[in-house]
């Protein structure tokens, strides 16, 4: 009954790392497939740089959507925050502020989002999903007043700035006449990648991080664990609105460009990755390693839709990949779940997968 | 055992608006030592627990820790007084792993150390002998040892006092023993505990000593040696076992010589029950009876399919019948009043008409809707019948006091007509008037055919309305009385296991 020597015998996977890694599997088993099928493109490295650089933004807001996920609560005004960051952010630059005080207003107006929002949510128990709808609303409004018409960045030192590339030789490929092109990625994905490195970290390593996961596993044990839940919960809206903001100065310099409709959607494609990435909608568990390859696999489905030709005639082709996607992801996670509760997992994956009752 | 007073509580007393929960109540418990608190519903068990766990504030006495006065005035102020408790329900999460159930919310870093709190964890869990992995999620263990990890987390927050409210509800044998192990080893260590159950035979097994309290009042503190089961149960009901025989029998053996209308064998549900057979006669009014806890509110919800159930044959008026669902048995003109009357019965902001017609609306199916008017012979009927008062049949059944609203659902079961009709705990928490009135209907229902199964937690309400008593005990049947044998001295002998 007891184990004796528990260091001869693996663990079985907690939930978090078991559906993180189904979401790897599954990104790579996608990817070495479209390289076989479609081969070309998908042989390049560019290729996922690229996937890279279209959702360095798309990253960084998934994250902050994980955390308040992983805490059992929904954010759904990112997408409204990232426009009307990108907007007020063009109109400032375009009225002669520098790319320090539009950083700062970025993260100024991610923060107030967020802090608003949990407040709301956190101390005066508001139902998330309301509070971030009307966050969402409220901040598409105010995109339209600060500007109604279709913006360009007009700003020499952070058009530069936008241009500016890392490459990588190592990763580069050769053209026919024997030309080297370098693999490149733009700024936005280090920040993305610095970013995902700290989460990472946080909820891994620190007391704050930990408590997200314990008042996403049952708010009333953590309460009586000692977390301070309304703290925690507040803390993971925060830090949703604060990397909103930054999520929109990163989308801003992908596109140089904003309008009305900016990040149409973002939130529901952050949501859709953190789901794939393996959080879940119930709290507690998640992990912005998932999270990041989710946002890969929508990338690697975007990319096949496109290379196959169907989305030229037909572009809805794409929603609907990833729409069954999506449902097959959540009916993956709760077969394997609930096959995992009731001890029924044996079948189905190697031993030291099992969650083993004594 | 050691003889040091560890916690003493003098005087303790606590008033809600309009209930006295606890009046001058003393509790010692003494290091080493495994206390049991008993007593039925109301009788202040709880609210004595959550006086000292600092979940309510207490209006009178003193609580003193090796003879220190201590004033605990949040759950905080009882952790660091020493005093931890461990619920029935976990108070865990099942997506964390073992070891950091058994530190997190307790850490002063900001940074959490894996390394040292696997290694810390593993050594509380070793030296517990719980059988659980530190790195182990805690969803997959069993609730029994997610009970244990809870008793570890509160062992290595040094505590003094721990307190087991109901721990065994959800286990089973093997569980149960793998628990009182593990409270033997903390004994030993000097750890005072308070166990706090319904079930008898545990009490006896492990427990030094026993408090009873009684409607929030104390009526004793013993040693186990020196109180035999029979006047444990005798206490915790409040009655001696002297000349108790002298109650009113008004029965008709012609109850027991009808056809069944409904019998069971084997019936057993999810909920842990063991199997049992039951059969009940037309015009028969019986009854389910023991302890708070002792499955009789699960037996007969099995009945009525109200919990799932897990085996049996059920057989109606003589023909084999599958019951699987609530809708399935009234159809087989079965009826039954929850015991919850808040949680399962009433539809607070319907009218009271709403109310009575919806159990014979679905039993027609919502396609085949009573008129305005059918409906309003039907409930002026039962209002008078009832005599149920309220201001209108279009009255909200939230506005009307609880007596009524009991006859309310008993007008609606009785609209449908049942052959059977089940009642639990029907006269809880109202008035004596009221009380008698549903009683004396109750043998009305009987003389005019219908079978009637009654429960109550008053065993002279019992007596006095039913004519054949089911005695439960930890869950399973341990027996029946009738006829002459039917007195209260015979029910309590019985529940202690006296006598079958």
């Amino acid at each position: 009954m007891i184990q004796r020597n528990p260091l001869k015998r693996r663990e079985p996977l907690t939930d978090t790392i078991l559906l993180t890694t189904i979401s790897i599997f599954i990104f790579f088993a996608m990817y070495f497939a479209a390289m076989q099928i479609w081969g070309a493109g998908f042989l390049r490295w560019q290729r996922v740089f690229d996937m890279l650089n279209d959702n360095a933004a798309l990253i960084i807001v998934a994250c902050g959507l994980t955390i308040v996920m992983i805490g059992g609560g929904i954010d759904i005004s990112v997408g409204g925050v990232i426009s009307l960051v990108v907007m007020c952010c063009i109109v400032h630059l375009n009225s002669g502020g520098t790319i320090l005080t539009a950083a700062l207003l970025a993260i100024g107006i991610g923060l107030a989002f967020g802090v608003t929002q949990g407040f709301l949510i956190s101390y005066l128990e508001i139902q998330p999903f309301i509070i971030t709808l009307a966050g969402m609303f409220f901040a598409r409004g105010m995109t339209t007043i600060v500007s109604v018409k279709p913006q360009k960045v007009a700003h020499e030192a952070f058009n530069a700035l936008r241009a500016e590339r890392i490459e990588f030789d190592a990763l580069g490929y050769f053209t026919k006449k024997g030309k080297l092109i370098p693999a490149r990625a733009e700024i936005g994905v280090v920040v993305a990648l610095v970013i995902l490195l700290l989460i990472f970290i946080m909820l891994r390593k620190t007391k704050l991080g930990r408590g997200f996961y314990a008042i996403g596993g049952n708010s009333n044990s953590a309460l009586m664990l000692g977390v301070n839940v309304k703290r925690t919960r507040f803390i993971s809206y925060t830090i949703s609105g604060l990397l909103s903001g930054i999520a929109g100065f990163v989308f801003m310099m992908h596109t140089g460009a904003g309008n009305a409709t900016n990040a149409a959607g973002a939130e529901m494609n952050a949501i859709a990755s953190a789901i794939i990435g393996g959080t879940l909608l119930s709290g507690g568990v998640g992990n912005v390693i998932g999270t990041f390859f989710g946002v890969m696999i929508l990338a690697t489905i975007n990319a096949i839709v496109t290379t196959s030709g169907l989305s030229a005639g037909a572009p809805w082709w794409q929603e609907i990949t990833v729409g069954a996607m999506l449902c097959f992801f959540i009916l993956l996670q709760s077969v394997v779940l609930s096959l995992r509760g009731k001890g029924g997992f044996k079948r189905m994956i190697p031993k030291w997968m099992q969650g083993s009752k004594q | 055992m050691q003889d040091k007073i560890l916690l003493s509580m003098r005087g303790i007393g606590k008033n809600f608006p309009g209930v006295r929960a606890l009046h001058n109540v003393d509790f010692t418990l003494r290091a080493g030592e495994i206390h049991a608190l008993m007593g039925e519903n109301g009788a202040g068990k709880s609210t004595l627990i959550k006086v000292l766990t600092g979940v309510y504030g207490k209006d009178a006495g003193t609580i003193s820790i090796e003879g220190k006065e201590v004033f605990i005035r949040s759950p905080q102020d009882a952790q660091k007084a020493g005093i931890s408790t461990v619920y029935q329900e976990i108070t865990l999460c099942p997506n964390l792993t073992v070891a950091e159930n058994m530190f997190i919310g307790r850490d002063k870093n900001v940074l959490v150390g894996w390394g040292k709190r696997y290694r810390r964890a593993g050594e509380i869990l070793r030296n517990l002998n719980i059988p659980a992995r530190p790195r182990q999620q805690l969803g997959a263990c069993s609730l029994a040892v997610q009970q244990m990890v809870a008793i570890a987390r509160a062992v290595d927050m040094d505590c003094k006092v721990l307190i087991l409210d109901e721990p065994t509800s959800s286990l089973d044998d093997k569980e149960v023993e793998m628990l009182f192990t593990l409270m033997r080893d903390l004994r030993s260590q000097g750890v005072g505990i308070i166990f706090v159950t319904h079930f008898l035979e545990q009490v006896y097994a492990v427990s030094d000593r026993i408090t009873v309290l009684r409607n929030g009042e104390l009526v004793g503190e013993y040693e186990v040696e020196n109180l035999p089961q029979v006047e444990l149960v005798a206490k915790m009901m409040g009655k001696e076992l002297q000349g108790l025989s002298d109650l009113k029998q008004d029965d008709n053996e012609a109850a027991f010589t009808g056809t069944p209308v409904y019998e069971v064998a084997h019936l057993t549900s999810t909920t842990g029950i063991a199997p049992f057979d039951f059969s009940i006669r037309k015009g028969e009014v019986n009854g389910f009876t023991g302890l708070l806890g002792s499955g009789r509110s699960e037996s007969v919800r099995a009945i009525f399919g109200a919990d799932r159930v897990s085996g049996g044959t059920v057989q109606v008026e003589g023909k084999k019948a599958r019951i699987s669902n609530p809708k399935q048995a009234m159809k087989r003109g079965i009826g039954y009043l929850p015991e919850d009357r808040k949680a399962d019965g009433i539809i607070a902001d319907l009218s009271v008409r709403e109310n009575i017609i919806l159990a014979l609306q679905v039993m027609k199916g919502f396609f085949h809707p009573l008129s305005q008017k059918e409906q309003d012979a039907f409930v002026d009927e039962y209002i008078r019948a009832l005599d149920i008062k309220t201001a209108s049949a279009d009255t909200p059944i939230k506005s009307l006091s609880g007596g009524n609203q009991q006859k309310v659902i008993l007008a609606r079961w009785l609209l449908t007509h049942p052959k059977y009709l089940i009642l639990d705990e029907p006269t809880r928490g109202i008035d004596v008037g009221t009380k008698t009135e549903i009683q004396r209907l109750v043998r009305r229902l009987a003389k005019d055919g219908m079978s009637v199964t009654f429960i109550s937690s008053e065993i002279e309400e019992m007596l006095r309305t039913c004519s054949r008593l089911i005695v439960m005990r930890d869950r399973r049947i341990v027996g029946e009385l009738r006829g002459t044998k039917l007195s209260q001295d015979n029910v309590m002998r019985t529940i202690a296991g006296g006598e079958q």
